[in-house]
């Protein structure tokens, strides 16, 4: 948004609708725009299940015998849901977590905010946070 | 030189303001230094992480103090990247002041939550 130079110029075209069926789908987004949009999402569904979250703090923090059910709940009929809810979340700190480290580094130095750099450091993240969770999502679903 | 102050600058925009911009890194390493402490104590435990030693992890003042100020920090950090969502996707100002409002609303409700929950050990 700028204020005009002269009240003569022409006016600019303006891009109302973004196209999000026709056009959105087919651009071909560079791996540090994956791992940015992901840093959204995982931020945003973090924020959705952050009562969900206080509420496993509060049940397995408070009493022996709520920390009793909590671990239970895990075993129980609708455990898969609840241990794929937490898998979910798992993922979604670690990318948020590692993505805003890059973020961080690429703050500080400035080599790192060349195309190359970020490139690769968006590779870094994508297979540290996935391995990562699969490793921790491995332990949860007691495979080790 | 651009004409960008007083009554000419510009207020609008994504991401825009530095104390914001600054709240949302400082408040990040603070959380990332607090994972890393939480995590070390988690992985020094011998032995299985029952509740005695979980809730003993949370039991102690200085602990209780550092979530306190990580829970704070988390109010802000997950606020400025809420409202920088809204910000980019919802254009007409009345849905979006009242998503703002509601954020709000839903992050005070589970930062008071989770202090509660704290200070209950």
């Amino acid at each position: 948004m700028t204020e005009l130079d002269t009240p003569t110029r022409a006016k600019r075209p303006q891009f109302r609708n973004i196209n999000a069926l026709s056009d959105l789908p087919r651009y071909r987004l560079p791996l540090a725009g994956v791992v940015s949009i992901l840093h959204r999402i995982s931020g945003a569904l973090m924020f959705l299940l952050l009562p969900f979250i206080i509420w496993m703090f509060d049940m397995s923090v408070s009493s022996e015998i709520s920390f009793a059910r909590f671990t239970r709940a895990f075993e129980g009929s609708g455990g898969w849901l609840l241990k794929l809810v937490v898998l979910a979340l798992i993922w979604a700190y670690l990318h948020h977590l590692i993505a805003g480290l890059r973020h961080l580094r690429m703050d500080m130095s400035h080599a790192a905010v060349s195309k190359e750099s970020g490139r690769r450091s968006a590779a870094v993240t994508l297979v540290l946070s996935i391995a990562l969770t699969l490793v921790l999502g491995a332990k949860l679903f007691a495979l080790y | 030189m651009a004409v960008n102050f007083g009554t000419r600058r510009i207020v609008v925009g994504a991401h825009y303001g530095l104390r914001d911009w600054l709240g949302q890194r400082v408040t990040a390493a603070l959380m990332a230094i607090f994972t890393a402490v939480v995590l070390v104590q988690i992985l020094t435990t011998r032995g299985e992480l029952g509740y005695a030693r979980w809730a003993g992890i949370f039991a102690t003042q200085w602990m209780k103090v550092l979530t306190f100020i990580v829970i704070v920090a988390l109010l802000y950090h997950v606020w400025v990247g809420i409202r920088d969502i809204w910000m980019d996707y919802v254009k007409p100002v009345a849905v979006r002041l009242t998503l703002q409002v509601f954020s709000i609303a839903w992050l005070v409700g589970c930062a008071g939550w989770a202090v509660q929950v704290l200070w209950r050990l």
